[in-house]
Order: C-alpha cells, then structure tokens, then sequence
C-alpha cells in the first residue's frame, strides 16, 4: 500500500500533479539576520569568500567558503535552541527524527491583519475560526502563520525596527500552547525573522513560541516565503536541517508538495 | 730617486668625445691607454704605473681594469675624484716616479655616457647627495651652482654678461680644437636668451655630460729625453679637500689655503702664468678660481672679467681648448682635460691656436659636489721644458 | 600671500590619466630618522651628545667631534635663505612634471645649511625663513622654508600641496556614517573644502538618526558598506573606487572585554573582521584604483586614512581583544602603507585615545570628543601627517611607549 502511494506520487509529480514551492530565501550577505542589543552574543551573517574563480587561485574551478550562524536566513530552530528545551532527547540537529521533517502543513493566512497591524497577534479564537472553515489540525502537522512579511524585500521594511525594537507579527502565549497542548503539531513556521512577535519578549512567557514549542520538543521554522502558494491545508512540507553535531538548529531548504 | 723638478708630463691623449656612446668605459680606458703607447712609442709592457679616474667602471675599478688591459704594473691607484682626478692623479704618479716606485705612469680619465647613465651617476654619487640634494628636484649639480651662482652675483655684483664674456671666448678657443663637441660660435645674444635651466644658470652655463677619456703619460726627463717625446714640466702641485667647511655656502674654494705655496715652490708670481686652464664646470667657478689663486682679490672677478679678454691670444687665455663648456664633460676626463690641453700648449704639439710665448701654465681641478659644493680643489703649474 | 587654490577643471575623459612617479625615494638609514620625525610632524636633526653640534645632512658620527652619540631633536627651523632658484629643467622625472619647481639653500640658525624646497611666499634671497620638514610623495622626509610669518592660502601653495593631502575639492569616503566619529567626520571634511562625501552605511535596518541629518547635505551621499561583506565591499569599490581621493576607514568594532570576561571568540571575531579583515577588504577593493589616480590632477587621489586605537601599540587588557584587532590592523596597514608608497598616497594611521562613546562609558575621561578626533584627522591631512595620536591620553601613551614600550606594558597589566 504504501509502496504504492510513493510510485503514484512519483508520477504526480512527473505529471505535474503534484508541484513543488520552494518556501526558502535565497541565502544572500543581504539577508537581514536578527539583531540583539551589541553586548550579546552575535550571529554571524551570511558571507561568502571566493576560495578562487578559475583564476590563480584555482585554474579550472569556482568555489566559495561561507560562513554563517544556525540561525541564518531560513532556517530550523531545534528544541535545544531554547532554555525550556535544553534537557530533551534527540533535540539537538544530528538527532532530530527525520520522520518528524516531512509532514502536513496548515496555513493560515494572517496577511490582511498583519498589514493592519505590524504587531499583529495570531489568537487562539484566530485559530478556531480557521479550523471552522478548514477542519481541525491533525496531530503532527506543521503549522504556517502566513503574514506576507516575505512579501517586504526592503530589508528595512522587513526588520520594521524602531527605538522600542521590532515589529512583526507572531502568535500569542495561549494560541502556542493550544497547538502544542490541544493540536498537538509537529512545529510553527513563520515568514518572519523569529517564529514569535517581533514584541515577544513583552509576553508571558517572553518568546512563547520558541518556549512552549522547543520546551515540549518541537520545532520552528522562520524566514520562509512563498507561503501565499500553498493552501490552507492539503500541502506536505520538506524540512530537514544539516546534520550537525549538536546543532540548535541550521539553514535549510523548505519544499513543500501540493496538489495541482 | 729623482728630483722633483725631473719628473715630467708627456703623450697628452684625447679619445674623441660623444654625446652618448653604447660603449663602457672600460672601452675608453683601452682607448686611452693604446693612444698612450702609440703617442710615446712605449711596448705595454714598459707601462708599470697606472692611475684611472672614472665614474662608469662599476663593478670595476683600477684592478680589473689591469686583466681587462693586460697590463702588469707594480704601482696602481684608483681616483674616482671628478674634476680633481686629472691633477691628483698627476701628484699621486710625480711621486711614484720620484720615489722609484714605477718609471712610466699612465695616468687616464675615462666615462661612458648612456642614455640614462647622468641620472643613474648622480643617484648613487654621494649618500649626502640621496638623502639631501636629489629629493629636491635639483637633479645634478645644476641647481647646487644656481645657489652659488645668485649669491655670488648678489654678493659681488657679477652679470650675466660677466659669466657670458668667459663663455663665448671659451667657445670662440675651442673652435679649433678638433674634439670639442661644440662647434659653433656662440654670441652674447644666444648665451643671454639661452633657455633657463635653473636661474641664474641658462642652457650656456652648463656643461653637456658625455662620454670619452684623457690620458698622459708622467717619467722622468731623462726617460723622455731618451725615448724623443716633447713633454712639459711639473712646477708646482697642490690639493686640497673640505675646505671651510664653516662657510655657509660656497665662496671660495682650497686654492686660498695652498696658492702661497704653489707659487712658491714653482718659484713664480701669478703675473708669470700666460694661460689657466681653470675647471669650468659653471662660469662661476672660474670667477672664483680667479680670485682664489690670487689673480684678482676676493670679489674682483667680475672687475677682472670685464678688464681681460680670454680667447688665446687674449690678456688672459682661459680653457684654450674650450674647456668643458665647449668641449664637453666626459665624466672623469673632464678632471684631465685642462691639464691634457696644458702638456699640449707647453709641449710645442701641433696646435691650431697655441698661446703664444707660453712658458707656465696653471690647470685647475675642482670637484665632488657630494651635498652643497665642491669637496675637492687641486691645481697644477707645468712649463714648457726650457722655462 | 599665496593664490589661492581654484577648483580644478573637470578631468579630459579622452586624456590617458598620468601615472604617478614618485621623486627619489632612496635614503641612508641615517636619513630616515628626518622621515620618521615628518611623518609624525616634527622637524628633528641630529644633533651631538657630546658637543651639541647640530648635523645636516644626516650621518653616523658627529661631523665635529666624531661621537657616534646623535639623537634626533626637534628644530625651530628658523635661517636664512642664503640663494634661492627655479628648476626649470631636471634629470627626475617627477620634477621635470613639475617644473618649475623652486627650492633654496637655508642657513640654519643651528648650524647647518640645508637645501629645501621653497614656499612660494618665500624671499627672494637673501631673507629669513622657517624650515620645516614634510613627507614627499615618495613618503619620505624633506624640508621646506616656508615664511616666518602665516600668509594667506599658505596651504595652497602648488609645491606644498604635493606634501599634503589637503581635502579642499576632492571627494572622500568614510567607511562608516553611523557613528558619531563619522558624522563629525564627515562635517569636519566638507567644511575643509571637500567636493563630495561618501559615507558607507552597513546594516540599514538598524536607524541612524545622526546618518539621516548628515544625508541631508548637499556634499553628503550614502553608499551602501559593509566591511565584513566581500561582496559589498567590491560592489562600492567598483561604483565609487575610482573616483575616491581620500579614504577614511573610521568602521570599527569594539568590545569592552579581555580574555576571561567573555567566553568564546564571537565578539573578537567580529572585531577582527571589521577592524582587520574589513581594512584588508577594503585595501584590496579601493587600494588598486586609488593607487593609479595618484597623480590625476591637482586633486587627484592622496591619502587612506586608518582610525586605529592607541590600544594598538600596547594591549589594554581590559579591551583585550579589540587591542589585538587594532594592532592586526596597524600591521597590516604598514604593509598598505609600502604597497600604496609607490604611488604617493599616503597611509595615515590614528591612534586615538578612548573616544567619549558608548563602549567607554565607564572609563573616566579625559576621553576624546567626536568632533576633536575628526578635526586631528583633518590636521593631518592638511599637514601631510603620517602617524596622528589625538588627544591627552594617546600623546601620554605615546610618551610612555617611546620612552620604553616594556615598562608600557608593565604598567598596563598593573
Ligand atoms: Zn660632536
């Protein structure tokens, strides 16, 4: 049966049946990474060194070193990411369970509130009203809060910072814990840099979503785009990140499989 | 040992001069020296004492200069002191010869001129003159004697004119002197309106760097005698090296210190002199080589320019072949050259404008501007055989 | 007075742009000590332990007396010029460019006469003068008799201005526009006189109320930089390099930690890529075409300017690594500093004190206010400087280090 499910997938996506949306950035040293008061810690940004380009350096071949932190353009956030999921097993990039990397997606589409309000916050009322009309979200689903922020190419505009810090949207404390606690997904992803508020740290707990999601073993994904193409249910995501050795988390590419 | 009075100057030798020429000078000195024993009539071999003056030999100096020759002397110097080399090589052979420690020097000055070999000579002449003289643009001693040139003309009221009378006898002399580069007449008009190479020094008061050598043979007179060769001789020599070194600039040269004694031991006043052959690398210095070795006071010369004529048959003839303003200045050879055009004026050679009744005669060295003046002052009086 | 200098006509772009030759470089050991103290703006001679006696041209033994003992000691500079001339023609090409050049034979009231290069509001002979000694193009030392007294425009004088590396009419980069240091900079330099300002800006997202007033100038235009981005830094470089005159590299980071107080090398490593790495980025990027542009017209390509630390040349160990990153950055712009000579820009290297902003807030001052540091750095472009120490705390690190760099250290680990 499901040997048969995979040849039929594969002559869906030969026939087009099945397509695939990239959901990821391009790495690029223009990519705004996150920003952190100058005393902390800093993620490096991504950087690319030419090691030679044909030339003297290497006569018939073109290569780069890059260099960037784990945390870099789209990118999957670990549970050992956060304090509340130091202690977890498998929680670290090498040991994350590749089943849990493929799995069923649920969009939900914020945009319009996000334009309305840069600090938008997805609800947990948010998210019933969307299970009204799509269904319930089946355990182990990644769940997309779709803002169009990737839609912002000003990085600018895509920081949103002010003198109180940033402004993006992301989910409330409650709706968090109701995914992780009533849903039961897989992970969050966002199309902003974090999967939580850009005023998260204002909540309670501060950053809710890397809290709860990381503290109960799941994961995140942040950065990503495209999410405008994919339905509100139905889509398969792709996400597995580099191994590693004890990783809180790595760039990636994000694929996702949908109908049509 | 031979008497000072019996050693004598012989074979005066001039290998023709050129603006550049692609030969090095190790090609001049063989030049030279073939027209030593050509003019003497000596075997090689008799040639055992040899003293060259030249800025070009590097790597080379008088030693490697032997084995290139293939000459085998017992007696060798090495004097790369520009305009005083012709004068100092003659002092430094007079005493070879009177002590015995060689029968028959030959005594050349020799450079090449490249195309780039001025520049490349005045880079590496002098550690002074890298580090203080060629990063000011002066680039030669062009600018070192415009500095002495201004101040002496506003110290002592000298013209133009003064300096342009010496140049234009000089040129008109060396109009029968086959070497000389230059050979045409030159006006005061055209000396005045020369371009200006850095004032008050115009396009005539310089010397034109070239390549070529001198050379002469120092014996003793009964050597000469013998061997039939006409020769002049040695009266009287001095040399004299960083003098005042006090004076702010330079206004006097060494001459001051030693002329007393040059007279005296030639046994003659400078009224006895009938030519100078003075080392006119700019017209100033012959001012001052006036004044300094007692011809005129200290100042006078320009009084004295404009009372004298100094064309050959002048009141006083100066640089009767033309001097190194008319005839060029090889380097080295430019040292020797009024002491070659001295032997040949006394010697009875067949001259085109000898200086008539010519019996002493006064060549000046100067030289090695290494910072801001000439290190170096020398003369020499020679006389004719009889006098 | 001198004329003034006029803004030059805009360059033939049919003409081939002249290469720059530099006049004769080669100098004794002896002679670089005059170098050593121009480059620092002094006018230092040897002069005798012994018996005082004041030595010129420079040499290894007392002209006098003969003790090898010679210390370099500044000079008033006061003589007389003794004789004074135009080179028409030279044998060096640098100056057969140049002609007339006009320099002048000065009796030193020390002692010594010295051959100069001569202001143009100087003389004629004979008159009194003050000698003072400039790095040339070649970047090393030589003297000039300027007046006794200031006349008017005395930095424009046409021999002087081959001296010095004077903004007026020509266009800058700096590095950095956010800091407070960049902007006084940049206000500093256009009211020097300077055509256009460049100021780079890395990482817009993070707002600069300061960037955005100074963008607000005519002379101002913002460029996107990023010294730790490769790909920035040739992206400016092929927009703007070739058109910079003065480079003024005032991007650094600094980190207020020494070895034990941080753990792990993310802060260093952000110093070192700004603060080293971003120079080497920046040298390879802008150094080539700066390098050919420096003898394009009266104001033509002339100086890199380096903000260094005084940190640089002893480690203060509270700001460990940063003092690491800035004595990286001192090396290696002594390397820029032989690779540019060749040209005639000139490689000037800061060494302030700590500056009064964020990351020496709690040091007590003296500390060195943005404007101040901005107006030594334009000193020294106007002087011709090479190596710049602004402020009471960098003079008296200064001291010390020159007095004995080990009892420096000593005292820093105290
Ligand atoms: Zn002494």
């Amino acid at each position: 049966m499901a040997a048969d499910s995979l040849v039929l997938l594969a002559a869906d996506l030969a026939g087009g049946r099945v397509r695939v949306v990239d959901l990821t950035h391009t790495l690029s040293p223009d990519f705004p990474p996150i920003v952190l008061p100058p005393e902390c810690g800093q993620s490096w940004p991504f950087r690319q060194e030419e090691i030679s380009r044909y030339d003297d350096r290497g006569s018939g071949w073109y290569w780069n070193n890059f260099s960037c932190g784990e945390h870099t353009g789209t990118h999957f956030d670990a549970p050992a990411h956060w304090i509340s999921g130091r202690d977890l097993p498998n929680g670290t990039t090498d040991t994350v369970p590749v089943q849990n990397l493929i799995g069923p997606a649920c969009v939900i589409d914020c945009s319009a509130e996000s334009a309305a309000d840069a600090d938008f916050l997805l609800t947990v009322e948010f998210l019933e009203r969307w299970e009204a009309r799509h269904g319930r979200i089946p355990t182990r689903a990644w769940v997309l809060m779709r803002t169009d922020w990737s839609k912002r190419t000003d990085p600018v505009a895509y920081q949103n910072l002010d003198e109180t810090g940033q402004h993006t949207p992301g989910p409330s404390s409650e709706a968090v814990r109701f995914l992780v606690q009533e849903r039961d997904v897989m992970g969050f992803g966002t199309e902003t840099i974090g999967t939580d508020a850009g005023q998260a740290i204002h909540l309670k707990p501060p950053h809710p979503c890397h809290y709860y999601m990381h503290g109960a073993g799941r994961y995140g994904l942040q950065c990503l785009t495209n999410l405008d193409q994919l339905p509100p249910t139905g889509a398969i995501i792709i996400c597995p990140p580099l191994k590693m050795l004890k990783g809180s988390g790595s760039p990636l590419r994000v694929l996702a499989l949908v109908p049509g | 040992m031979v008497a000072h009075d019996d050693v004598v100057v012989t074979a005066p030798v001039t290998v023709p001069y050129s603006r550049y020429s692609v030969r090095n000078a190790h090609w001049f000195c063989a030049q030279a020296l073939a027209g030593l024993l050509q003019s003497s009539g000596l075997p090689k071999s008799e040639i055992d004492g040899l003293c060259v003056g030249s800025f070009t030999l590097a790597p080379d100096s008088a030693i490697g200069l032997t084995q290139h020759l293939g000459v085998t002397v017992r007696w060798l110097d090495y004097l790369p002191l520009g305009g005083a080399c012709g004068v100092v090589a003659l002092r430094r052979a007079l005493r070879a010869v009177q002590s015995g420690d060689a029968e028959v020097v030959a005594c050349i000055g020799a450079d090449t001129n490249h195309v780039d070999s001025f520049r490349q000579t005045l880079e590496s002449f002098s550690v002074f003159a890298r580090d203080a003289v060629f990063p000011y643009g002066s680039g030669g001693p062009n600018a070192s004697f415009a500095f002495l040139t201004a101040y002496y003309m506003r110290l002592y009221g000298a013209t133009r004119e003064d300096f342009g009378k010496i140049c234009i006898a000089q040129r008109d002399n060396a109009l029968a002197y086959p070497n000389a580069l230059f050979k045409k007449p030159l006006s005061m008009r055209e000396y005045l309106e020369g371009r200006v190479i850095a004032d008050p020094i115009h396009l005539f008061d310089c010397v034109m760097p070239c390549a070529g050598a001198e050379g002469f043979l120092v014996m003793s007179r009964r050597r000469a005698e013998n061997l039939g060769l006409p020769y002049a001789r040695v009266r009287s020599t001095c040399e004299r090296h960083n003098a005042f070194p006090e004076d702010p600039i330079q206004m006097r040269g060494g001459w001051v210190l030693d002329r007393d004694r040059l007279y005296g031991s030639a046994g003659i006043e400078p009224c006895d002199v009938d030519f100078v052959q003075t080392y006119d690398d700019y017209p100033v210095m012959s001012a001052m080589q006036i004044e300094d070795l007692g011809f005129c006071e200290k100042g006078a010369a320009p009084e004295f320019i404009r009372r004298h004529t100094f064309t050959t048959e002048g009141s006083f003839p100066i640089n009767t072949c033309g001097g190194q303003l008319s005839v060029g200045q090889a380097g080295c050879a430019a040292g020797f050259l009024g002491l070659v055009e001295s032997i040949r004026q006394l010697s009875g050679r067949n001259l085109a404008r000898p200086v008539p009744n010519a019996r002493f005669g006064l060549a000046v060295g100067y030289g090695m501007i290494t910072y801001d003046r000439g290190l170096c002052s020398a003369a020499a009086i020679l006389s004719r055989a009889d006098a | 007075m001198t004329a003034p200098f006029t803004r030059p006509k805009r360059k033939n772009p049919v003409l081939r742009t002249r290469l720059p030759l530099p006049p004769p470089g080669a100098r004794s050991r002896a002679a670089l000590g005059l170098s050593a103290a121009a480059a620092m703006g002094k006018f230092k001679l040897q002069v005798c332990e012994a018996c005082r006696c004041v030595q010129y041209p420079p040499r290894e033994a007392c002209g006098s007396c003969l003790s090898p003992r010679l210390r370099w000691r500044e000079q008033d500079g006061f003589g007389e010029l003794l004789a004074d001339t135009q080179v028409h023609l030279s044998q060096e090409p640098y100056f057969r460019e140049r002609a007339p050049w006009r320099i002048g034979m000065v009796r030193l009231d020390a002692g010594p006469t010295v051959i100069v290069h001569l202001h143009s509001a100087c003389g004629p002979a004979p008159c009194r003068v003050r000698v003072g000694a400039r790095l040339d193009k070649a970047g090393q030392g030589v003297l000039i008799g300027f007046p006794v007294d200031e006349v008017a425009n005395m930095a424009d004088d046409r021999q002087l201005r081959e001296m010095t590396c004077d903004p007026k009419f020509r266009k800058v980069l700096i590095t950095d526009g956010k800091t407070a240091v960049g902007q006084a900079l940049a206000r500093t330099i256009i009211a020097a006189g300077a055509d256009l300002v460049w100021v780079g800006q890395a990482e817009p997202w993070k707002r600069s109320a300061g960037l955005e007033a100074l963008s607000a100038l005519p002379q101002v235009a913002i460029v996107p930089l990023d010294l730790t981005d490769s790909s920035s830094v040739v992206e400016a470089a092929g927009s703007i390099g070739g058109r910079v005159d003065i480079l003024i590299n005032n991007a650094e980071v600094h980190r207020t930690y020494g070895i034990s107080a941080r753990n792990g090398t993310d802060a260093a490593r952000l110093e070192m890529d700004v603060n080293y790495f971003g120079l080497l980025r920046l040298a390879q990027g802008f150094g080539p075409a700066m390098r050919g542009r420096a003898a394009d017209g009266a104001a033509g390509a002339t100086a890199w300017v380096n903000l260094l630390s005084i940190y640089a040349l002893s480690n203060f160990p509270p700001h460990g690594t940063f003092s690491a990153s800035k004595a990286a950055a001192l090396s290696l712009s002594q390397a820029l500093r032989a690779e540019m000579r060749g040209s005639g820009i000139r490689v000037i290297n800061v060494f302030p004190g700590p500056i009064d902003d964020e990351w020496n807030q709690p040091l007590p001052p003296p500390k060195l206010a943005a404007e101040a540091l901005a107006k030594s750095v334009v000193s020294a472009l106007k002087d011709g400087v090479e190596d710049v120490y602004p402020g009471d705390v960098a003079q008296e690190w200064l001291a010390r280090w020159e007095e004995n760099p080990k009892v420096l250290e000593r005292e820093l680990t105290a």
